[in-house]
This record gives C-alpha cells, structure tokens and sequence, in this order.
C-alpha cells in the first residue's frame, strides 16, 4: 500500500527523492480522511518551503486540511493538473497526483522523517484511537 | 461517525459528492432518528400552536404539514421545525435534534392553554427518502398511492408493513417522502428501502450530504442561519411568519422591523475567486468586516463554491461583489439570488 521508496511525516504527506529533488504528495490515508477533494492550493514555481511548515491547503466538501513541507526547499515544479482536476488526488494520491517538486536545501532533513513501514504503523495507531 | 446531539451519525458512506448527486439525479436513503417529535393534544392545543410558533396553524388542514418557527419574544426562531396536523386536537412537531428538550422546556412554559405537550422522540425513528425516483421506489413498499401525496401533506400509511407517518416533506430541494415509525423496525425499513431502491441507484445518504444539498437548496439550519440573534426577517423567513394572524410571541418585534427595517440581511453568494468560504469566514464590504459567513461549502451539484452570509440591509443586492476572508486571504464572491438550485419541475 505505501510504497518504501516514499518517506512520511506524522501529517500525512509523502516525499520520493531522488538525489537533491524529491516528489511530494499526500497519503491514501490522508486522502480518505479528507473524502472527496475539491480544491488545492499550491505554491509558485521558485517559491521556498520550509519543513514542518504549511506550504499550501486541500479542500474536500467537508474539511480543509494544510500541506505541511517534509523539507526545505524550492519549488521546481507544480503539478498543474490538480488545479482542474483536484478529484486526482483520491483517485491517485501515490502516483499521477503529486503535488510539487523541491529541490532540497539540505539532503539530511529527510533523517528524521518515516519510512512506510513506521508510517503504516503509525496509521495504525491512528486507526485504533 | 461524529457525535452529534448524543447520536452516532454517518458523515458519509461512500462519498459526500456521490451521495449528494445520487440525491439530485436518482435516490438518496438518510437515517434522521435524531430528529425529535413533540405531540400536542387537547382542544386547545390549536391555541398553544398558534402562541408559540410564527406560521398561521388554523390554515392547515387534517392531514397538511407546515414548515414554521418555534418563536421567541425577540422575534427570533427558537427551533425551526415542521408541523403536522392529525386533527384539529392532535399535533405532531419535527423539531431539531440538538433543541429537543429546549423545545418542549419552551412549550411547555408558554403553555397557558388546556394542551398537552409530550416529547414523543423515542416513540419515533425517522428515514427520509429524498430524490427524483422517491415515488418510484417507494411505491413498491406501500399500498398507498404515494404519487397523490401532496408536497407538505402526510397520511398514515403502512411501508413494508410497519405502521408509520409518512410526509411528502424534505430537506433536500428534491422531491421525496420523510417517514416516521416506531425505532424497533427501523433496520427493518432502511434494508428494505435500499433494496427496493437498487434498480433507481438509491445511496444511503449521511450528514455531510444533507448540508451541503440544504445548502443549494437555500434552506436555514439552526445554529447557522437561525439563532437568538436574528429574527425571521432578517433570515428570509418572513413567508413563514404569519403576522397578520393574531398574536404570537415575537410578533411585535417582527412588526416593528417590517415598518423600520432589518439590522442585517441574509445573502447567498457564489464565490468567484479560487477558494472555499467556510462557516464563520468573515464578509468585507468596502475594506470593513460587515457580517459573516453562516454556511459555506463547494456545491457538488452545481460545482461551485457558495454560501449563506448575513450583511447589512444597505448591502444586500443581488450581483454586488463582497469579499470574504479565507484564512487570512480575500476572496471575491458576488451575491446571487437564492436558492441556489431549483429542481427541474
């Protein structure tokens, strides 16, 4: 289900790096939580973001939840279909709906974040509460 | 599942959006226990009725509900609710979950009259049956020509063979069937609905669905559009106040403000920047916070985002922009008239 290339954070978004960049996007868990989205905002290609920080918002019809950074860094690229197609995002949150490219500031802050097997865990967790 | 009013209730089953659009284009199934019942007996219980709530009572006839408020003395609604007639001495209320008891508390303090009010909530379940294919589907469950049922009448009718109320009455802007009967049989019932309905696509139907459809439909919820604060007028809801029927509580404040004027206006608006005005976002007119939102969500049937805002009376005008704060950020929206969706007749 979580695919162990990814690293998590606690606030349920992904990162695939692949040397200096890394891919973000949200989990199925946080998908299904959210239900049927509706909406996304984004930041700007060339915009910084800084980790643990809120970097944009998704909307379903019931909720709004923030994007939370799992690294600092700059934009390089925006995923521009979520803009007319934000229902991607339940439909495929692993794969076609990535959010933004970054591209790292220092490749050690994905030290701290999780890999999928303390991710599935944590939902676990998450699930039982 | 959230907690609400001491209930377990579903937000969702398979989606808010495919639930909303099943209600809107086949059938959606919604399990409204919750909701409370209030009886009110006795030959002056048409005299109670016509003290305590806005809409003129002695207009209904046996077997004809009506949409009203339960009012205060400020003019304000109390609770909004629908109110059933068996028979000039037998009344039946739907009320809203959460104001139950201060319903029936506020009743029955203003009962001066020879009636007899009981809360009769847990005598009753309640499954609404919303939808263009309401009639069809239900039609395979009861003897009773549901087709004839007028909108806002009732019968006593037999569906699946339990005994029960059954209102042409909604709270969706579709068509469809509100039917109350006894808790036991309620599993019962809702199988047997969701059976019967699965050549129409009928979807059980939760919470998130029922606001955001009341929503485009235009309709108030308490708390939200409704609350000690605003008075019938000020929510639209003159049509339901009755003035010129005799006394009631509120009337002369309702009175007054036909002759000087509402303190505030409810609007709806479409919002036409990129943005979701949610409940409680506050509304700008000309750089100053002037109201605030009461309900606003994306509108899965019309693909908008809309809402429900109180602004001053001098601001309310159909097609002048506002701004709303979306966190920190303004959004344009331009008012429109209500109700947002109307259904094909």
């Amino acid at each position: 289900m979580y695919p162990q290339e990814f690293l998590y954070t606690k606030e349920h978004e992904w990162i695939r790096v692949d040397e200096d960049i890394g891919t973000v996007g949200i989990t199925d868990y946080a998908q299904k939580e959210l239900g049927d989205i509706v909406f996304v905002e984004l930041p700007k290609v060339g915009d910084h973001v800084t980790a643990k920080e809120a970097f944009g918002t998704v909307e379903s019809v019931k909720a709004v939840s923030e994007l939370f950074a799992p690294v600092d860094g700059e934009v390089v690229a925006v995923n521009s279909k979520l803009q007319n197609s934000p229902e991607l995002l339940n439909a495929d949150p692993h794969g076609e709906a990535w959010l933004i490219r970054v591209h790292l500031s220092h490749r050690s802050d994905i030290e701290s974040l999780m890999s999928s097997e303390e991710y599935e865990a944590y939902i676990l967790e998450k699930k039982g509460e | 599942m959230v907690e609400f009013a001491g209930w377990e209730m579903p937000v969702e089953y398979a989606g808010i959006t495919q639930e909303h659009l099943a209600v809107r284009t086949a059938a959606g199934l919604f399990d409204v226990s919750h909701m409370g019942e209030i009886e009110v007996r006795g030959p002056e219980a048409l005299a109670l009725l016509q003290w305590v709530t806005s809409n003129d009572v002695s207009r209904l006839e046996d077997f004809q509900a009506q949409y009203t408020a339960l009012m205060s003395p400020a003019g304000s609604a109390v609770d909004d609710c629908i109110l059933h007639r068996y028979d000039a001495n037998h009344y039946f209320l739907c009320v809203n979950a959460a104001n139950t008891d201060k319903d029936l508390d506020w009743i029955v303090r203003n009962n001066k009259f020879d009636a007899q009010v009981r809360n009769v909530s847990a005598e009753y379940t309640q499954l609404a049956l919303q939808g263009p294919k309401s009639v069809q589907i239900l039609s395979r469950l009861t003897r009773e020509n549901v087709a004839s049922l007028r909108y806002y009448w009732f019968c006593r009718a037999r569906c699946c063979g339990v005994e029960g109320l059954l209102a042409r009455t909604g709270y969706t802007g579709e068509d469809g069937f509100e039917f109350y009967f006894s808790p036991a049989e309620s599993e019962r019932v809702w199988h047997a609905l969701v059976e019967a309905g699965k050549p129409e696509g009928i979807k059980p139907t939760g919470l998130g669905a029922r606001n955001t459809l009341r929503l485009e439909a235009g309709y108030a919820l308490h708390g939200h559009e409704l609350d000690e604060a605003t008075t019938l007028l000020e929510a639209n809801l003159g049509w339901i106040a009755k003035l010129d029927k005799g006394e009631f509580l509120g009337r002369d404040v309702l009175l007054r403000q036909r002759a000087q004027g509402v303190r505030k206006t409810l609007v709806g608006f479409e919002v036409t920047d990129r943005g979701i005005a949610r409940d409680e976002c506050r509304v700008v007119v000309d750089g100053k916070t002037v109201g605030r939102v009461t309900s606003g969500s994306y509108a899965p049937y019309l693909k908008k985002s809309i809402g429900l805002a109180f602004v001053p009376p001098e601001a309310a005008e159909v097609g002048r922009e506002i701004e709303i704060d979306v966190r920190g950020k303004r959004v344009r929206a331009r008012q429109v008239r209500l109700p947002f969706y109307t259904r094909p007749q």
